[in-house]
Parts: structure tokens; sequence; C-alpha cells
């Protein structure tokens, strides 16, 4: 992948993005001017946003809008397809997660993910939720990994109903256990922020509803971007809406003011069920 | 969203639809049938060519694995055998001193008149017979005298004892007593003269001779002078040495080439001609890869002529596109949401690939290393231009001493010109390959499915 810096981190904390301007919370993750390229098709167009911390933001639009391509911009997972080149600033506290000097493997350990279908490891479901602290390092020994384990399982919601059955395999949940375990296993590594890339879309209203729970729980740790199909959802579980349509964010503001009052025709149109 | 627009006049109504699809419903009925019935022939045709190929194998070969014996009694005779008593290792010698005198003694034993011995051991048994001495050792393959020399030089204290002994009858004994040869051909026509042949029917009406199990077709090395005594342990040996080389070679730089051009590797033109290049290698034909062995192996490394290195070489260089093929088709089977999932945790693209990627993959890459392996097996064209259809008659103790291999073997055998031991041999040796081929795939099935099941 490509990076093409056009605008310095300087100009870029100068602006505020337009409709973000909560004075209460830091703000976690900020773009500006973001545009990807597939090849030469362009597939996001200047996307300025800002992620405030401790949250959930959430990115609405109709398919193809390019929200879970801009979703990956935030831990350079576009760095995995072929072709696919992204220029603008994306910043995480305000250092530049596209530097050439920063190891993507920091980042994605900084920034977890969370995807639209559950994919687990196919080992055991303590071996899947102890991966990724073994592999960064963070624990000295078993007993610390093992507490680990147990308290992302316990805040994923997950480990009362696995605690006899940790050496089995994870692939052998149900959907919504898989996409609980996706989550253990991201927040194992205790991420900053964590992205979430409709994670209720593969699963039925009863596993949805407890994802959206615990969504909720989790903000008051973790800083969350989901991006989502259901307008409902979003609506239930975000403070934050962005809503993205053909590549652009058209309009970003608090969810309760995006819902009842847009300010843009589109954003209306949408949420109405116009279109999409 | 398109409006669709209404122009229903054109289109078949409700009535029509149901009969037009009720005329097309035999016509596709028809053709699943004609499609079953071709499917099933043509397994049919081919579970009826194998049916017959085993027969014909099985028919032919499986009588060459019981041979015609000579149970009999043996005089170690006092007055033939010569170098008197064995040397004892005296006090104050030295080893190799003794080792010297030993072989010396050996060397006496061996030249004593042995035939004589064997003469006689026949004789005890069929008193009677007027045959002269040559007829007599013509029915007894001529290793035999070895053999006895072999029981003295072991225990010399049988000197002087009649012990119980089992003599290999010779190749064409083997021939006229199974029946092979038409009794009925004038003498000068036949492989034995008349009294030999009178001397066989006569020990096997009297059960002197029996067919037993030929367990030196496993143990010993092919032989022309006691063609009875053939085996295929050397043959096997160097097949084993072969397939030692191109395991040890061939699995990892077939993994790691796959693994390289499929995980890491940029897709661009040249990985593409790469690719091109290594589906053409799969397309070489055998032979061709004898050549190069020839070439470059043996004339610019100057390594050993019929050597199971040399051929091991050849065979990995045939064998690497085969798992280099099937190893890429296995990556591409693994689920790209694994490799993101592992990414996203932020594991390295090495450990993605190893932790994750590489451990779905190992009943695919066992499949390919035993079908690649199965495939060096039986392969024969390139080893006879790297000199392994040579005639050796020692079990090869290393890779670089000179062998040959199963398949050779059989090429080797049905050249013979011994034609009506050697036709049973040759299908004998088919079935000892064949065997070999059929527990290498009941290997691969069994671990496949056990690796499959762990997940």
């Amino acid at each position: 992948m490509d990076i093409v810096q056009d605008k310095t981190a300087e100009t870029a904390k100068s602006t505020p993005a337009p409709g973000t301007s909560d004075p209460g919370k830091r703000i976690r993750v900020s773009t500006r001017d973001v545009s990807v390229f597939y090849g030469e098709k362009q597939a996001m167009f200047d996307v300025s946003i800002d992620i405030p911390d401790r949250s959930v933001t959430s990115f609405i639009g109709p398919s193809g809008c390019g929200k879970s391509t801009f979703l990956r911009c935030i831990n350079r997972m576009n760095d995995t397809i072929d072709g696919c080149r992204v220029s603008g600033v994306v910043e995480l506290d305000g250092e530049d997660i596209n530097r050439p000097d920063l190891d993507v493997v920091e980042l994605r350990a900084r920034v977890g993910m969370v995807f639209q279908k559950p994919n687990p490891f196919p080992k055991t479901i303590y071996q899947n939720v102890a991966y990724g602290p073994r592999i960064h390092g963070m624990t000295k020994n078993k007993a610390e990994l093992d507490e680990i384990v147990v308290s992302s399982l316990q805040r994923a919601g997950l480990f009362e109903e696995v605690k006899d059955r940790l050496d089995q395999p994870g692939t052998g949940l149900s959907g919504g256990q898989q996409q609980r375990l996706c989550i253990a296993r991201a927040i194992a590594t205790r991420p900053e922020v964590l992205l979430m890339d409709e994670p209720c879309s593969a699963l039925d209203p009863i596993a949805t509803a407890i994802i959206e729970e615990l969504i909720d729980e989790l903000r008051e740790n973790f800083t969350i971007v989901i991006v989502t199909h259901s307008m409902q959802q979003a609506a239930r579980v975000s403070q934050k809406t962005a809503f993205f349509h053909l590549g652009k964010l058209i309009e970003t503001g608090d969810t309760e003011q995006i819902f009842t009052n847009p300010k843009e025709q589109k954003t209306q149109d949408y949420i109405t069920g116009r279109f999409g | 969203m398109s409006d669709i627009t209404a122009s229903g006049e054109a289109l078949p109504s409700g009535k029509n639809v149901r009969e037009l699809v009720h005329q097309s419903l035999g016509r596709r009925h028809r053709q699943e049938t004609i499609f079953k019935s071709m499917g099933l022939v043509a397994i049919l045709v081919a579970l009826g060519f194998v049916a017959i190929l085993f027969s014909i194998m099985l028919t032919k070969g499986l009588p060459a694995f019981w041979q015609a014996n000579l149970h009999t009694q043996v005089y170690f005779d006092p007055d033939i055998i010569k170098g008197g008593p064995r040397p004892v290792q005296e006090a104050g010698q030295s080893d190799a001193d003794y080792r010297q005198q030993d072989l010396a003694w050996q060397r006496q034993v061996t030249l004593s008149n042995w035939n004589a011995i064997v003469e006689q051991t026949v004789r005890d048994v069929a008193p009677d017979t007027d045959a002269e001495k040559r007829d007599i050792l013509a029915i007894i393959t001529s290793s035999a005298r070895f053999k006895l020399r072999d029981m003295y030089v072991e225990d010399p204290s049988l000197l002087g004892q009649t012990v119980p002994v089992t003599l290999l009858a010779s190749a064409d004994a083997d021939n006229w007593v199974k029946g092979k040869l038409a009794r009925d051909l004038p003498d000068e026509r036949q492989q034995l003269s008349r009294s030999s042949r009178d001397l066989a029917d006569q020990l096997l009406a009297d059960g002197d001779i029996t067919f037993d199990f030929a367990t030196h077709i496993f143990t010993n090395v092919d032989s022309r002078s006691a063609p009875a005594s053939a085996g295929l342990a050397g043959a096997f040996m160097g097949s084993l040495y072969m397939m030692m080389v191109v395991i040890v070679l061939a699995v990892p730089i077939g993994v790691a080439s796959a693994v390289y051009l499929e995980e890491f590797a940029p897709k661009n033109r040249w990985t593409d001609l790469i690719e091109v290049n290594i589906n053409n290698l799969a397309a070489v034909p055998s032979i061709v890869f004898g050549l190069l062995g020839a070439a470059v192996f043996i004339n610019y490394f100057g390594l050993p002529r019929s050597a199971p290195l040399v051929g091991g070489l050849v065979l990995t260089l045939m064998t690497l596109p085969t798992i280099i093929i099937a190893t890429r088709s296995s990556l591409r089977a693994v689920p790209p949401s694994l490799r993101q999932a592992a990414l996203g945790l932020g594991a390295s693209r090495n450990q993605t690939v190893f932790h994750h990627v590489l451990p779905l993959t190992f009943p695919g890459i066992l499949t390919a290393t035993i079908i690649g392996v199965a495939q060096a097996l039986g392969e024969t064209a390139p080893l006879l231009l790297i000199g392994m259809n040579a005639f050796i008659a020692n079990i090869p103790a290393s890779p670089l001493d000179s062998a040959t291999a199963l398949p050779v073997q059989i090429y080797l055998w049905q050249a013979n010109e011994n034609r009506h031991f050697f036709e049973a041999r040759t299908s004998a040796a088919i079935i000892v390959l064949l065997g070999l081929m059929i527990v290498l795939n009941a290997i691969a099935i069994v671990l496949r499915t056990r690796l499959e099941k762990r997940r």
C-alpha cells in the first residue's frame, strides 16, 4: 500500500471536523481528508471525522458506501488488500498511524477488530483468547495469562457459558457465542480502540441483543467504532453516528440529533427509508 | 428500484406455463438418465480393467512366492571339508593377526568340494537314481554350496555330523516340477537332462520336494548365477534410500516454495512466470529428468553412477511440482477470514502463516507428500539413464553405493532370458511394489482423517 501524506499533522489538528464538537470527551481517533483507492477506482472521498474516547460511534449508510473500507483505515487492515491505497491523515492519540516508522503490529495491538462473520481460530477457547496476549508478550507467566483469559471472557459475557470447556474448540460454539469469543479475543490484548465491522449481521435477534448489551458495557473502557446496516442498532448502541453515502461522509453528529433532526436531506431520506 | 413494465401479452399465461414446464420435464429427465448411466458405465469399465490387471498379476505372481525345496540330511564329511579345526585366538595374539588366520581358514573351507557334499546329500534321499553328478547338481540351486559352507563356518562342530537341511531347487527344476515346461518336448529342447527330470519327479513324488514360502524373495538380492535365490532386498533398500532422499529434500523445499509463493510473494509478472514454469515442470516427461540427472549430478557434480542419492535427487526434482501445486491449493483453501483474524490481533505475517494457516494445511501437505512419494517409488525411466539398471548383487549400505530400485528390478526381471521362471518372479515383484503403494496410500488416508478429526 502506498501512503500519500498531503497534509501535515499540524494542519489536521487546527481544523476540527464538523459536527464533532463534544467538549466533554477527548478525541481518540481523528482523520483528515482520507481517500481510499482500489487500483484506479476511488472508494472514499476526503473523509474527516473525530471519534471521541470511551463512547460508541456508529457508521451507517447503504451497501457499498465505503463504511467498512473506512473502518479498516483505522487499523490499516487495508494494507492486506492488493492494490489498495490510502491517502490523507489518520491519527490515533495525535499520532499518525501511516507513519513509515510505525509498526503495523503495534498499531493493531492498540486497535482491535471484530469482523462481520465470527472467525474464531480452529483451536481451543482458551487458546483463542490467549493468542493475542501471548504473541505480544503481555504476560510473564501462566497465572497472569489465565487471569487475562478469564477476565476477557467475563467482560465478553461468555465465561459462565464456557468455563467448563475452555479446552474445547472455539469453532464448536454457536454463532452468537463465537462472536462473543471473538470480542473476548479482541479485548484480551487491551486495545484502546475496538473496531466492529457489522458484528451482528450473521446473528439471530437474541444473540444480537446480547452483543449490543455487551457493546454498551464495553464503552466504559474502550473507544468503540461500529459499522452497522441496521439503523435501529445504531440508534440503540451509539452516542455518535456518521452517515456515509457513495464514499463520502455526508453527516456526523450525536446519534439523537442524526435520527431526529438530520441537517442533510440525504441523511433524512436514508433514515426514513426512502432509499438504501 | 427500477419499475417493471407490464407487457403480459408476449408471455404464456398460467395454464400454458404448466404445460410448457411439463413438456420440458421429460427432456430434462432423459438427459439426467443418460448422463447417470454414462457415468456408471465409465466406472464399471474402469473397475473391470483394474480387476483384470489384479487377477492377471495375482494368478501369475502368487505361485512365485512358493518355491520347490528339497528336504534332506546333510553329512559334513571330514574327508571332503578342508581346513581342519577353526583357529582359536591364542593368548598374546593380536586381533588383526587372528582375523587374518581365521580368514585363511575360511578360504580353505571354501575351497573344499562342497558340490560333492550337495551331491551326496541328494543321493541320500534318492539312493537308486542313475543320475550323474552334474544331473544332480542341476536340480539344486547353485547357491546351495554356499549355504552349506556358511552353516559349517557358523558352527564348525558340525564336522562329521548329519543334520537336516532344506536346499532350494534350481530355477529349471522349479519350472519342471511346477509343470510349466511341456513334458513332451524332445530332450535337446529341454533345459534339464532326462535323468535330472526323472530325479526331480521322483523326489516330488516321494515328498522330499515340497513347495515352501520363499522368504528369500524379501531377504536376498538379485542373482544371475543362482536365479532361484534371486530376491528384492537390494532393490528394496535402493528404493528406500531414494524415498528418504525425496522426503528429506522435496517436502521442505516444496512446502517452503509453496508458502512463499502463496503467502509472501508479491503478485507480479515474475511470480506469474514462476507459477507457469512450476505447472510446466509437472508435465515434463520423466525421462528428461533422468537426462538432466545424468548431465548435472553425475557429469558435472561427479556423483557416483547407479547411486540412490542421485536417483533420489532426480526423483526430488520430479516430485517437487506435485508437492508445490498441492500445497498451494490447500493454502488457498484456508479461509481468508482466518488470516484477517490473526492479522487483526496484531500477529505478523509470519506468525499468521505459521500459527494459523500452515497447521490447517497439514492434511493436504501430507496427502501431497505421500502421493508424490508413491509416484517417485514407481518411477523407472529416469533411473535407467543414471545407471540404476545395473546388475547389483549387494545390498547397498549407504545412498552412495550402487543399487537398483523396485520398478527397475521389475524391468530387469521381465527381460531375463529364463522366461518361465522370471515371468512369475516379475509378477511377484509387481505384487510387492503394488503392495507398498497400497500401504503408502492407506497411511495417507488414515493420517489425513486423523488430522482432520483433531480439528
